[in-house]
């Protein structure tokens, strides 16, 4: 098993026609559905969706003091708007499940393997 | 005896290194432990097969070579214990301990190699870069010197691959059969490229001879995938015309001008009989369609007894399932062959390939034709300043007449 980071990334300002309410109902719907299957088949570890990035703070180390500022780290057009962490035989089966996942939401998802997972003695 | 010099151990290696590297990676789980074990049996061999003579099957005493290296130095390697627990649980099917070497189309290992060099989640570069060095036994030299990529940058390329390939666990298997088709492309594309890598670049017809060798082991191991065998077929018939396509002084010859009787009749017929092979299974595809064009080209024994209206009919077919510009491009040539340059040009001056140079010198040929010097010479110093070879560009400097090879 590796354990895999499933980052959805949405896009500032989105040209495409926002969802209208009975889409996002349904939507809504599919996503439960599918996270209830990732449950089941054991795959799901966590999950979770984020406000968007004028919601962060970041916080660094500057000549000593912790220096506190507004803002995403990074200010770009793309964020992570949410993520999924899941357990898969390998990349082909976590690639099939974020698949499922992006036809849903239709936002493109990063797939990356978790460093040192697969080094763990196997259940 | 032969003599078993290093050069004939160099080759015998390289004939068999992609087969007995799929093995060991299939045992080990691990590409640089299988390329590592490989790469010891060769110096074993370069001392004992000298003096000893060869063994009775060289592709079986290096995979069985390589297998026990590997071993010896798991053993000593600290991660021992955790490592040799792997090569237990991964070789359960396997109970006897010698059988590394698999039988059977649907099981070769090197099908699971190639699937796995040729994975979608590693870019276009690094899948050819891995197929030629796992399954081809090229050094990264030879790979970098082939693309015209400096050493460290190709060397860089790899081991990147290599560690995507571990630490996201890309898969070492045939993919399923609903997943088949999308994963059978991106293999016949890179095979293709490695093909045309060769073809344009004369001093690297190695590239060439490697295509086609894992052109025909695909189709060894796919017998019944219509697209391999297209491929197979549309390389070895490129293949029969490559030596009359370059003049003794290097310029490239046009397929109206090429001396046909230097073309191999045997790849032809080899390649023809493929092509029918597949329209009796009537399931065509790009390479298929590819193929039958070639097949025909290869029928005429001049250029004017060329079937032109059966090719127009396989460019139809073939813009259905691969629309692209470059294919609208080469069927608006065989429609001028059969309705003549005016119709030929209204279609070409359609197409958006104004950075192809191909699309300038079919443009500059018909021109010419249409008795429209000016406009011609043009589309010639145009096409000939995009112009990616020696040879092209000579050819187009001198305005180059006929058609394309």
């Amino acid at each position: 098993m590796t354990r895999y980071m499933l980052s959805v990334h949405s896009v500032a300002d989105d040209a495409r026609e926002p969802m209208t309410a009975e889409e996002m109902q349904h939507s809504w719907q599919d996503i439960q559905k599918l996270e209830a299957e990732m449950q089941a088949t054991g795959a799901w570890v966590f999950s979770g969706r984020l406000h968007e990035p004028e919601t962060a703070t970041v916080v660094r180390v500057a000549q000593g003091e912790i220096l506190t500022t507004d803002g995403p780290f990074v200010e770009a057009r793309e964020h992570l708007g949410g993520f999924y962490i899941i357990n898969a035989e390998d990349l082909d089966a976590a690639l099939a499940l974020a698949a499922k996942v992006t036809r849903v939401i239709r936002t493109p998802i990063e797939v990356r393997p978790f460093a040192d997972f697969a080094d763990e003695p196997k259940r | 005896m032969a003599d078993v010099d290093e050069a004939a151990i160099g080759r015998i290696f390289r004939d068999n290194s992609g087969r007995s590297v799929a093995a060991l990676i299939r045992v080990f789980g691990d590409i640089d432990v299988a390329e590592d074990a490989v790469q010891e049996a060769f110096a074993v061999a370069l001392s004992k097969w000298p003096r000893d003579g060869l063994p009775p099957n060289p592709g079986g005493w290096i995979t069985t070579t390589a297998r026990k290296r590997a071993i010896d130095r798991l053993r000593r390697a600290s991660r021992e214990r955790e490592l040799l627990g792997q090569v237990a649980s991964s070789s359960t099917m396997n109970d006897e301990p010698d059988s590394v070497e698999e039988s059977g189309p649907v099981h070769d290992d090197r099908l699971r190699l190639i699937f796995t060099c040729c994975h979608p989640a590693l870019s276009r570069e690094a899948q050819v870069a891995l197929t030629l060095r796992l399954l081809g036994g090229l050094s990264t030299e030879e790979v970098a010197r082939s693309f015209l990529v400096a050493e460290p940058t190709m060397a860089q390329r790899v081991v990147r691959a290599k560690h995507k390939i571990k630490a996201a666990r890309i898969p070492y298997r045939v993919p399923a059969d609903h997943e088949l088709p999308g994963r059978l492309r991106a293999v016949l594309s890179v095979v293709y490229l490695i093909y045309n890598a060769g073809l344009n670049s004369p001093s690297e017809r190695g590239l060439c001879a490697e295509a086609i060798r894992l052109g025909r082991l695909l189709a060894t191991l796919m017998p019944d995938e219509p697209e391999v065998a297209g491929l197979l077929a549309l390389v070895l018939l490129t293949e029969a015309r490559r030596a009359s396509r370059i003049a003794a002084d290097g310029s490239l010859v046009v397929l109206g001008e090429q001396d046909r009787s230097r073309w191999d009749r045997a790849l032809i017929d080899e390649g023809q009989r493929i092509v029918r092979w597949c329209l009796r299974r009537n399931q065509p595809g790009p390479y298929q369609l590819q193929a039958a064009i070639n097949a025909v080209h290869a029928d005429a024994a001049t250029i004017e007894d060329t079937d032109w209206p059966q090719i127009v009919a396989l460019y139809d077919q073939l813009l259905q399932v691969a629309p692209t510009p470059v294919v609208a491009l080469n069927r608006a040539v065989a429609i001028g062959e059969v309705s003549g340059p005016a119709a030929a040009l209204a279609l070409v001056d359609e197409l958006d390939l104004s950075n192809y140079f191909p699309f300038h010198a079919t443009r500059a040929d018909l021109l010419r034709r249409l008795g429209r010097t000016r406009e011609a010479s043009a589309a010639y110093a145009r096409a000939a300043a995009l112009a990616p070879t020696d040879a092209e560009r000579d050819f187009l400097r001198h305005g180059g007449r006929g058609h394309r090879s």
